[in-house]
């Protein structure tokens, strides 16, 4: 890293921790990018805009979740492998015990009253979040008649013949990045075969 | 507390493998979740899997912490641990291992290439994990309203949707207690 930028800030590993924590901890109802910009840009001032956009288009890219894959990538450029593994460590953490504790009583819901209509109603209303999801995500990612025909191609291949997640990830991701492929600057836009 | 202990290896596998296939998100994975958690092994319902993805909406952090739950049920606390562990260690490291590439490969002109396509593909595959939830719970009209309802809402609001997930529960609560 010596390439004439200035010296990142280097917090200690019980920083990283702390933050990633914090963020971990307080980020209900998903959207944990958001939380991550406040907590890392505005606050900490460890990343600048850029490099946090710059960060997350690799976490988009990468399989993983954005918010894991974001804590590797930070976690990394602040304090290398040890950041990478404190950040991650330190933003599962209060989630992953929420759903442990979940996971216990979860087996007792049967005894209780009223609990499996709530937790249809709970499953009902997670459907209407993951579709708003999906619609966002489109309205901010995709562009053009060609990327809808890839996504209806891929959850058709997916969802009405049930192929291999995996198969029609590498498929169809292969046929979009080659339709995508680096071209003549010049005729980059226009060309369709 | 837990016989099922036999089972780690094979959830280590089929989370391992699970891992890979969260691209643009962990509902991406949801379908060929549902059947190997589901079909395959038998370890939950898919009713129950449903039950894990939804309440994990409600637990902060990372969206798939859900699968902490899963492990918890099929074999107790060590389990849990190691379903986490092995859900996000592949792509972690992957992405460790990228992110040091990658400002290395900032004129590679593949680069935009591959984040370009696979834009729409991890749509689709959100889109399918969603469909595969929704032939499952939207069983009987209210589960449509409060779906359609907090569809709604969420596109013309702010609103933090943990307050929806609460408000389906109420609703299914009432509504479906006879």
């Amino acid at each position: 890293m010596s390439d004439g930028t200035p010296a990142p800030p280097r917090p200690s590993i019980l920083e990283i921790f702390s933050a990633f924590l914090l963020i971990g901890a307080t980020s209900f109802g998903g959207g944990v990018v958001a939380y991550l910009r406040s907590g890392l840009v505005a606050k900490h001032e460890w990343l600048d805009d850029k490099t946090f956009v710059e960060l997350l288009s690799i976490s988009q890219t990468m399989p993983g979740l954005n918010a894991t894959n974001m804590a590797i990538l930070v976690g990394d450029r602040l304090r290398g492998a040890l950041g990478a593994i404190a950040a991650i460590v330190g933003i599962c953490l209060p989630g992953g015990l929420f759903m442990f504790v979940a996971g216990l009583l979860y087996g007792y819901h049967k005894d209780v009253s009223g609990a499996a209509e709530a937790l249809k109603g709970v499953a009902a209303a997670a459907v209407g979040l993951v579709l708003a999801t999906t619609v966002q995500i489109s309205g901010k990612s995709l562009k053009g008649i060609v990327d809808l025909l890839f996504v209806a191609a891929t959850a058709v291949c997916v969802a009405v013949f049930h192929w291999s997640v995996l198969y029609v990830l590498l498929g169809a991701g292969f046929l979009a990045i080659l339709w995508y492929r680096p071209r003549g600057a010049a005729k980059a836009e226009e060309a369709a075969p | 507390m837990s016989t099922n202990l036999k089972e780690i290896p094979a959830l280590l596998l089929v989370f391992g493998y699970l891992s890979l296939l969260t691209v643009g998100g962990g509902m991406a994975a949801y379908p060929e979740m549902q059947t190997l958690v589901v079909d395959v092994h038998h370890w939950l319902t898919e009713e129950q899997l449903i039950h894990f993805y939804s309440v994990g909406q409600l637990a902060p952090g990372p969206n798939m912490m859900m699968v902490a739950a899963i492990g918890e049920k099929v074999a107790g606390p060590l389990a849990s641990l190691l379903v986490v562990v092995a859900f996000f260690l592949p792509t972690a490291l992957m992405t460790f291992v990228v992110g040091k590439l990658w400002t290395r490969a900032e004129r590679w002109p593949w680069r935009e290439s591959i984040r370009k396509g696979l834009a729409p593909v991890s749509v689709g595959l959100i889109l399918s994990g969603c469909i595969s939830m929704a032939k499952v719970a939207l069983s009987g009209w209210l589960a449509v309203v409060i779906a359609v309802a907090v569809f709604g809402i969420l596109l013309k609001s702010k609103i933090n949707p943990a307050f929806l997930i609460l408000g389906g529960a109420i609703v299914g609560y009432f509504g479906l207690k006879g």
